[in-house]
């Protein structure tokens, strides 16, 4: 069969099978459509909540920065993924996310100094940091389900950039869930923890999540 | 899309399709404008046939362009081609007609050609080259005689047909589109409606039967 038959041969038979397609929302409302969802979540989470302990730790600075460095985070993860899951959008989306990540990393290794600041802070357990690492996990799992669900309707051409910024996305979200459940001030220990966490999910939504993504374009 | 309805022309002087256009009008004679693509794939989003035909033949040599520029070369541009043709076909909800259409195209038609670079640089003889399927073949026959026996040649392509016929329906079809007919995996898996993995799966299944079914085929002559 000649090169030109050959094109021919599948534009007639993709134009044989086209049906009507519903345009896909803009990436930025998609992103907020996420970020709604990650709301309700964390309406779940919140019955269980110390709101008194939360209303003292969020009247410390450092740990104000840190959560809203992570809510920032996730909204800005969520919206480069989207982005970058559309053809023709520019790769530099793929950098949104750094500044508020910045904040959020920044703040939170303030908490490493606590322990020599302030000694009366509360520190963490073996088991408290066992119960944040599962909760991280256990909560990013549906953040990221969600996420990569919402990203295969679109077209990832690097779909493991793309699965990477939606890990990032999740366990950020997962991180400023976790703030007013977390029974603990920050520690080294404790940032080390989160970070395995949050570094876990980026691996494994890059890994999984882009396969995923690839699939869905191929 | 009433204003729209059938303005996008076909080209070349071929005979009339079913879906036969208006000619296309003189200020298009070098090529669809980026309006006119735009407007064509709105239209094929709402379901227009016409129109996406349309878009996608115009869209076959700018995308080899884009190929070319980007280092492909020889029968793997048309492979990018039909890779790119796929993608916009699974993408096409993405297209937001208040944006440009090539930019849009090209970040496919990229991206696709990016792709092919690393797959031939990885494998440069993989299963759907026909040159694979031949040396499996060769694998049960002592080397050159078929080339110079016109003969053995031609009872070697009946054995084979007969093998090749007698295979499952799903090992046959990999064998047909990817070895024989030398379609890439993603435009089979879209004609045949499998995933690429069983494809491959089916396509090594086929391939080692083949061998099987043709050295007993000469083991049975020569005993």
């Amino acid at each position: 069969m000649s090169e030109p038959d050959r094109h021919e041969r599948l534009v007639e038979d993709l134009a044989g099978r086209l049906a009507p397609v519903r345009r896909l929302g803009p990436p930025g409302r998609r992103a907020f459509l996420w970020c709604v969802a990650a709301l309700a979540l964390g309406l779940l989470v919140l019955p269980f909540a110390d709101m008194s302990a939360l209303h003292v730790r969020l009247s410390v600075p450092d740990l104000r920065l840190s959560a809203f460095g992570a809510v920032l985070t996730a909204a800005a993860a969520a919206v480069a993924a989207f982005q970058t899951s559309v053809p023709g959008r520019s790769r530099a989306w793929a950098w949104l996310p750094l500044p508020a990540l910045a904040l959020w990393l920044g703040a939170s290794g303030l908490g490493c100094l606590r322990a020599w600041l302030a000694p009366a802070s509360g520190i963490a357990g073996g088991e408290e940091m066992r119960g944040c690492f599962v909760f991280l996990m256990a909560v990013s799992l549906p953040l990221s389900a969600l996420l990569v669900l919402m990203l295969r309707r679109a077209c990832p051409l690097r779909p493991n950039l793309t699965a990477a910024l939606a890990g990032l996305a999740a366990a950020a979200g997962a991180a400023a869930l976790l703030v007013p459940l977390h029974p603990h001030d920050a520690t080294a220990t404790d940032l080390a923890v989160h970070a395995c966490a949050v570094l876990l999910v980026i691996g494994l939504n890059g890994l999984l999540g882009g396969r995923l993504l690839d699939g869905s374009v191929r | 899309m009433a204003a729209l309805a059938h303005p996008f022309p076909m080209p070349g002087p071929s005979a009339p399709r079913r879906d036969a256009l208006p000619a296309m009008p003189a200020r298009h004679a070098t090529g669809p404008g980026e309006a006119h693509l735009s407007a064509a794939m709105r239209a094929a989003q709402d379901g227009d046939a016409a129109a996406y035909s349309h878009v996608l033949r115009a869209c076959v040599p700018m995308i080899a362009g884009i190929a070319r520029r980007q280092g492909v070369r020889g029968a793997a541009v048309d492979d990018v081609v039909q890779e790119t043709l796929l993608t916009v076909h699974r993408a096409r909800a993405t297209y937001d007609p208040a944006r440009p259409f090539l930019p849009w195209l090209r970040a496919i038609a990229q991206r696709r050609s990016v792709d092919a670079l690393r797959r031939h640089g990885r494998r440069p003889r993989e299963v759907h080259d026909p040159a694979a399927l031949e040396d499996q073949v060769d694998a049960g026959s002592e080397p050159g005689q078929a080339l110079e026996d016109a003969q053995e040649a031609r009872e070697r392509e009946a054995r084979l047909a007969r093998a090749v016929a007698r295979l499952p329906a799903g090992q046959r079809q990999a064998v047909e589109h990817l070895a024989l007919a030398e379609r890439s995996l993603a435009e089979t898996a879209a004609l045949t409606g499998r995933s690429k993995g069983a494809l491959k799966v089916n396509l090594h299944r086929a391939l080692k039967a083949l061998r099987a079914a043709l050295t007993s085929d000469k083991d049975g002559r020569d005993v």
